[in-house]
């Protein structure tokens, strides 16, 4: 809290005598207020850093769970996220990898990092995010020892910012189970409109890749009709917020390919988890 | 408590409400009174700012140089919400994803400025303290009132515990959509304000100009 203490000595503290209005004092006061209201910010920020990183983490988790339909509000979060496997995949050959302690690693340092990195050609780069990261974390839901369900974390430009969420997989690395976004800054009540409920229902039971390999899933303008050709790849645009839908589905489109999870969900359809 | 801190915390409320009265803070009483949980934290939050920066400004009223006074308070404001938001990014996580950008923009509540500027710089740091208790509890006690029609008619809860079960979850009411946006708080203020000086007649404004009968060109 700033504040004087008068009863410190006057050599100090005489600039208090000034006239208000003096340059003088003009500039120390400012100058005082400043350093004493950074201290106090900086000190509170970084004391509560800590606290602030579990939260993170835990709403990172939450929204795993929340994605592979594990969640209910109360669960206890770690209990629960204990039932998920975490395993690095090496995007390029779509085998497992053990270089890097799964637990720990972090996509989104990573995906800054140059050593970590791979720059995306621009030709290539459908979700605008510039880099990615050579490994991706590959969440498997496992029940009584048979892995279920593959969460991926996707990431993509929408409108004003990145998105950043999650993509779950049943084990046959091509059926949807959902879709769900942990960080967006999209307008609220349009692009916003990705975390809707109902939205995010429609998602389940989607199919990712054509017959021919090709990645198929898509949103599309307006409503999907029911029996039109494609009904099992698409999925209805959000009103008001082309751009936000574009950018999911432009996200994906990256995500799905070689450049992607393509080569590993290849492995796994031919050979199971 | 003495009688006058007793005025200075219970005159906002009613009698000189920041919202009913002086109609300040109206921007972010829309944004966040879609619930009464993000309702009540807010209060929380712009009580404990106007306070603490009625306190630390009125500490320091004597030296602020009035060239500079302006951008003085809005420092010392702009510090406490930075903390405020940390600390509810520390502890009340989910509230505080829900609360976004409007805890950041307590700094340009016009209550936190105005009571700084009216009251603490001229008033000794206990009775600043107070007022600005006092004026954060009076913005809290309209939102709390314009949060709970909001949620109760748009949602049929109340602080997320069902009490009209909804059509959605099998049961008889409708939620009426609006009240979930912003303009059905404008419309719940405006008629709270309405009541208000229809009950305290001393607070309605004697009007700027009269319109005159007009008979032809003629004035009657």
């Amino acid at each position: 809290m700033p504040s004087e203490n008068q009863s410190k000595p006057a050599s100090v503290w005489n600039f208090l005598a000034l006239p208000n209005d003096s340059t003088a004092k003009t500039f120390i006061m400012a100058t005082l207020v400043c350093l004493v209201c950074a201290v106090f910010v900086s000190v509170s920020a970084v004391a509560l850093k800590p606290l602030q990183v579990l939260n993170k983490e835990l709403d990172k988790k939450k929204n795993i769970l929340q994605v592979a339909g594990l969640y209910q509000d109360g669960d206890d979060i770690e209990a629960a996220f204990s039932k998920i496997d975490i395993k690095l995949v090496d995007l390029a050959t779509g085998e497992y990898s053990t270089e890097l302690d799964a637990a720990t690693y972090d996509e989104r340092k990573a995906a800054k990092d140059p050593a970590l990195n791979v720059r995306i050609e621009k030709s290539n780069d459908l979700a605008s995010i510039r880099m990615r990261p050579k490994l991706m974390p590959v969440y498997q839901v496992k029940e009584n020892g048979v892995v279920k369900q593959l969460i991926l974390p996707v990431n993509g430009y929408g409108l004003w910012s990145t998105l950043y969420g999650f993509l779950a997989v049943e084990s046959d690395g091509q059926t949807i189970v959902g879709l769900s976004y942990y960080e967006h800054a999209e307008t609220p009540g349009l692009g916003g409109e990705v975390d809707n409920p109902k939205w995010k229902k429609i998602w389940a039971g989607k199919k990712i890749y054509a017959d021919n390999g090709d990645v198929a899933i898509k949103v599309i303008k307006g409503m999907v009709i029911p029996g039109s050709t494609g009904e099992q790849y698409h999925v209805d645009g959000l009103a008001g917020a082309t751009l936000t839908s574009r950018g999911v589905s432009n996200m994906l489109e990256y995500w799905m390919s070689s450049e992607g999870y393509k080569n590993y969900l290849t492995k796994i359809q031919a050979n199971g988890v | 408590m003495s009688n006058d801190t007793k005025k200075i915390i219970l005159d906002p409320l009613i009698d000189n409400n920041p919202i009913g009265l002086q109609v300040l803070g109206v921007c972010s009483a829309l944004a966040v009174t879609t619930n009464l949980g993000t309702a009540l934290v807010m209060t929380l939050a712009l009580t404990a700012v106007t306070a603490f920066s009625n306190l630390s400004i009125s500490m320091i009223r004597n030296h602020i140089p009035s060239a500079i006074r302006i951008i003085v308070q809005m420092t010392i404001i702009a510090s406490l919400v930075i903390v405020v938001d940390q600390v509810l990014k520390a502890y009340v996580y989910d509230l505080s994803k829900q609360l976004s950008v409007f805890v950041g923009l307590i700094i340009t509540n016009c209550i936190v400025m105005g009571r700084a500027e009216a009251f603490a710089m001229k008033n000794p740091p206990g009775v600043s303290f107070f007022d600005g208790i006092g004026n954060g509890l009076g913005y809290g006690l309209v939102l709390m009132l314009v949060g709970t029609f909001r949620e109760l008619l748009g949602s049929g809860k109340l602080f997320g515990i069902e009490i009209l079960s909804t059509v959605n979850d099998g049961g008889w009411y409708l939620p009426n959509g609006l009240m979930l946006l912003p303009p059905s708080a404008f419309f719940i203020i405006g008629l709270l304000i309405w009541a208000l000086r229809v009950w305290r007649p001393v607070q309605v404004e004697a009007a700027d100009f009269k319109i005159k009968e007009v008979n032809g060109t003629e004035v009657v």
